[in-house]
């Protein structure tokens, strides 16, 4: 389980928001909202260990994240704005590197079908620089069904650039995750057809 | 544990490969500012011995600090400097497979050209393997404290001045016993005392290095 208390971020010399708590359970979806420049990006990077809160702790399991980072980022999954993708590498080269990176296995078919699944299966051994602004998208999503054993995922505006139907598919791909007991954390300013309620956390209730 | 440290080598080497363009111009710019020197001092065979050791090591160590703000730029920028950071295993791993794979890419090559251009410039034939040996270790030791402040300086608006001042102080006692080395054989001292130094620094920087360039991502990218 994900805590935080008493959160609050500084960024440059203006305080975003203070006071911040939350909790979420296994198979919680949690939404954070808020009007833009309130602070959502910064609330993930906090919790993923990115950044350092101004004051307040994140717990993961009951541990500080800071105090065994290895252990909590083993159960993280954070797909930020920039898609990681490298121009100059296909999809595949580029996925597979990342999951490589983040500490997992990653054979080539397993990456293959994770593409084929989202829908690059034409895209495969093309340079990324090709790819448009959905497709690379969908380059850094595929990570999703990989990872499906690391409980905790946080997405930074997972559905940006996608099409309707991708954005269903991702939803459910999400749903399906909290079903089997994980957690996700997403910032949206779409309403997509998740299968259970998500919970919204407003992060502009505790702007400064 | 070692999966993320070869993923990243061999992204990196691959990454190389398909801008080989980069590396060349590296390797390039090495040989275009030691065949300068003739043109500048003249060509006079003497004059150009005595300053051949000095020249080829100030010419490696600028086209190391050329290519250093490339160590991370492109991955800070796409986002993947933020993944890695989050890897289940030690930082320290990766940005030393990035750093090994760098000095692979623009040091190993000037290593290898360096007896070459020694010989452009009249260094005697006995001098021409300590210059190897120098290089050898010294290079890799460039690339370590050069990838702490390319660290320091990511995303800093003109990074790349503020690195070149940071780092080439830094640089300075690798170059007093990298060239030291070469010119104490070629006067018949020996060179044995300016290898071991130089073997030394190599060993001290490769242990506190990737530690402090892994500390310095992490700021650099909160």
């Amino acid at each position: 389980m994900l805590e935080a208390d008493n959160l609050a971020c500084l960024k440059g010399d203006r305080l975003l928001f203070r006071g911040l708590a939350l909790r979420l359970a296994a198979g919680e979806l949690l939404r954070i909202a808020g009007p833009n420049g309130v602070g959502k990006t910064s609330l993930l990077r906090l919790v993923s260990g990115l950044a350092l809160a101004e004051a307040g702790e994140v717990r993961w399991k009951g541990t500080a994240i800071g105090r065994d980072r290895e252990a909590f980022h083993r159960d993280l999954l954070y797909v930020g704005h920039a898609p990681a993708l490298n121009d100059m590498l296909t999809p595949l080269e580029n996925l597979q590197f990342t999951i490589a990176a983040a500490g997992d296995e990653a054979d080539a078919e397993s990456c293959m079908q994770a593409l084929v699944r989202i829908g690059l299966a034409n895209q495969l051994d093309l340079p990324a620089r090709v790819l448009s602004q959905g497709q690379r998208r969908r380059v850094g999503l595929a990570r999703l069904f990989l990872s499906a054993r690391r409980p905790l995922w946080v997405l930074d505006e997972p559905f940006t650039a996608l099409d309707v139907g991708a954005v269903e598919d991702l939803a459910g791909t999400l749903s399906d995750h909290c079903t089997a007991g994980g957690m996700v954390m997403l910032t949206t300013h779409q309403d997509a057809p998740f299968a259970m309620p998500p919970k919204v956390l407003d992060v502009g209730a505790f702007a400064c | 544990m070692l999966s993320t440290f070869f993923a990243v080598l061999r992204r990196d080497l691959l990454l190389a490969w398909r801008g080989r363009a980069d590396v060349m111009v590296t390797l390039a710019f090495f040989v275009i500012v030691v065949c300068l020197f003739p043109f500048g001092v003249g060509a006079e065979p003497n004059l150009l011995r005595a300053i051949a050791p000095g020249v080829l090591w100030v010419a490696a160590l600028l086209a190391c600090l050329l290519s250093l703000h490339r160590l991370f730029a492109q991955d800070y920028a796409d986002g993947t400097l933020e993944q890695l950071l989050l890897s289940s295993e030690p930082a320290v791993l990766w940005v030393l497979a990035k750093i090994l794979a760098f000095w692979l890419t623009t040091g190993l090559p000037v290593v290898v050209v360096a007896p070459g251009l020694g010989l452009l410039l009249d260094l005697e034939q006995g001098a021409l393997p300590v210059l190897v040996l120098s290089l050898a270790l010294g290079t890799p030791i460039l690339a370590l404290l050069g990838a702490v402040g390319a660290a320091l300086t990511l995303g800093v608006r003109g990074g790349g001045m503020l690195l070149a001042l940071l780092i080439l102080p830094l640089f300075v006692p690798v170059l007093i016993f990298g060239a030291g080395a070469v010119e104490a054989e070629a006067s018949g001292t020996g060179a044995l005392a300016h290898l071991l130094l130089l073997g030394g620094g190599l060993a001290g920087a490769l242990a506190l290095a990737p530690i402090a360039c892994a500390a310095s991502l992490r700021i650099s990218t909160e």
